[in-house]
């Protein structure tokens, strides 16, 4: 189904992407950190709707703009197989990369939030820091994140209707052919009944993980 | 034969001069106790010796060998630096255990990463010093489960995992209920008995003039007066030591 396609591959891929921008956002080198800040204020900024119809449009745009530069290099080929793509998968572009800014924002608050004795502590018993990374932060950060990732995750299960402005066959509308074709209202209720399924059963999985890791304070 | 050298350490933080040219040196099996006024500079001087800070000025020596020399003037890569701080151990003024993981856990992961040891060696290493500090019961439990004090007494066994040859405690009971702090000063009574080289920064008057070997008073970033603790608290020659250690006597 369509609508569980488009939010299992953002989760799958706009998770790992927020940690490197959120690690982008966050490094010492002020060029990377203002360019990693920038994207997520834009990002952040404007409505994922118009990102939607940027992806889906602005290829094609690109293609014809370049081809009558006359230029025909590794952009022109790769905005033309963007043109080409699937609208799922521009819309699984637009998503990630939406989706990847706001949890780059969550891990950093997450990864900021860690006392810096914690790090001190590991550096005096001769850790590397990829170790304090891996051994002592990431698991405080993965419980100072839960409920504000849980928040994010139930909004992208309502974000994927807006797959639907660029022409991907997402579950409301796919209800909404009903009321076109056969004049019943019902069905689009019953897409509602879904997204509060679907979100119901997140809460469930998230409320188990915050128990999980409720074993330990600080 | 010294087994600590500290020489002429400076160390500034933007225009405030923290530490202005430390020297003192410190023996095997020594206790050496530094007290003095909040911003006099002891934790400053600890944190250099830990590489928490790099001082912009001076040498430290540790068994003659040079650790740290701003006239080498070479820049220490990380490794290096790894590999120089564990001639010292630190404990914490609030402790910085792990959270996520047991008592047992906390102690053995740094010998663990550092590949130290077998497991079981590391483990029954680990129970040991629980034991040498009367925890060895809370073993299982997680930091949140523990008092202040019980806390601190897994952060000394967490730094003797390691056999530093010098164990730094940064105001150890400071952070402590004062019906806490006598369970903390007792263990580390213990170890000097034990003969473990140490470096303590306390405003426990009482512990300092029990436990130390050599007191140094700190104020303004120098060391204003050293000696035994009968010439620092029986007969300071310093107005500064003399007036810090009236205060410290009237209390409250």
């Amino acid at each position: 189904m369509v609508t569980l396609k488009l939010f299992g591959l953002t989760l799958l891929f706009s998770l790992p992407l927020g940690l490197l921008i959120s690690f982008g956002s966050m490094s010492k080198f002020k060029p990377v950190k203002y360019l990693f800040k920038f994207l997520v204020w834009v990002v952040r900024g404007t409505p994922l709707m118009l990102q939607l119809i940027l992806f889906y449009f602005g290829p094609g745009l690109l293609v014809n703009m370049l081809e009558g530069a006359g230029v025909n290099n590794l952009l022109t080929d790769m905005m033309r197989a963007l043109n080409q793509a699937d609208s799922l998968i521009i819309a699984v572009i637009a998503f990630v990369i939406n989706y990847a800014c706001y949890f780059s924002e969550i891990y950093r608050g997450g990864i900021e939030g860690i006392p810096v004795g914690q790090y001190e502590a590991g550096y005096v018993l001769g850790m590397t820091k990829t170790q304090i990374f891996f051994k002592v932060v990431l698991m405080q950060v993965v419980k100072r994140i839960v409920p504000p990732m849980s928040n994010e995750i139930i909004t992208l299960v309502k974000d994927t209707s807006l797959a639907r402005t660029i022409t991907v066959y997402e579950v409301i509308w796919a209800a909404q052919d009903f009321v076109r074709n056969d004049g019943i209202l019902w069905p689009l209720f019953y897409t509602g009944a879904f997204y509060l399924l679907f979100s119901g059963l997140l809460t469930l999985i998230f409320g188990f993980i915050e128990k999980k890791l409720d074993y330990y304070r600080g | 034969m010294a087994v600590l050298q500290v020489e002429n350490i400076y160390k500034r933080f933007g225009r405030t001069e923290v530490l202005k040219g430390i020297d003192f040196s410190l023996e095997k099996g020594e206790v050496l106790v530094i007290i003095g006024a909040s911003g006099s500079g002891k934790t400053t001087l600890m944190r250099c010796l830990n590489f928490l800070e790099k001082p912009d000025v001076g040498r430290i020596m540790v068994d003659d060998k040079v650790l740290f020399d701003t006239e080498a003037a070479e820049t220490l890569k990380e490794s290096e630096i790894r590999e120089k701080r564990l001639h010292f151990g630190l404990v914490f003024q609030d402790f910085n255990l792990f959270p996520q993981y047991s008592v047992l856990k906390n102690i053995t992961l740094a010998p663990t990463l550092l590949k130290k040891g077998t497991a079981q060696e590391i483990e029954a290493n680990a129970k040991r010093l629980l034991e040498q500090v009367g925890l060895l019961n809370k073993m299982s439990a997680y930091p949140c489960e523990l008092s202040g004090g019980q806390k601190q007494r897994v952060a000394i066994a967490r730094a003797l995992a390691l056999n530093p040859e010098i164990l730094c405690f940064d105001e150890p009971t400071s952070a402590l209920d004062p019906e806490l702090t006598g369970e903390v000063l007792k263990v580390i009574k213990e170890l000097k008995d034990t003969g473990s080289t140490m470096i303590v920064v306390t405003h426990e008057m009482e512990f300092a003039r029990n436990v130390a070997d050599k007191v140094v008073f700190m104020a303004d970033g120098v060391i204003e007066e050293m000696g035994t603790p009968e010439e620092v608290f029986g007969n300071p020659q310093s107005p500064k030591t003399q007036a810090f250690l009236r205060k410290a006597h009237e209390g409250f």
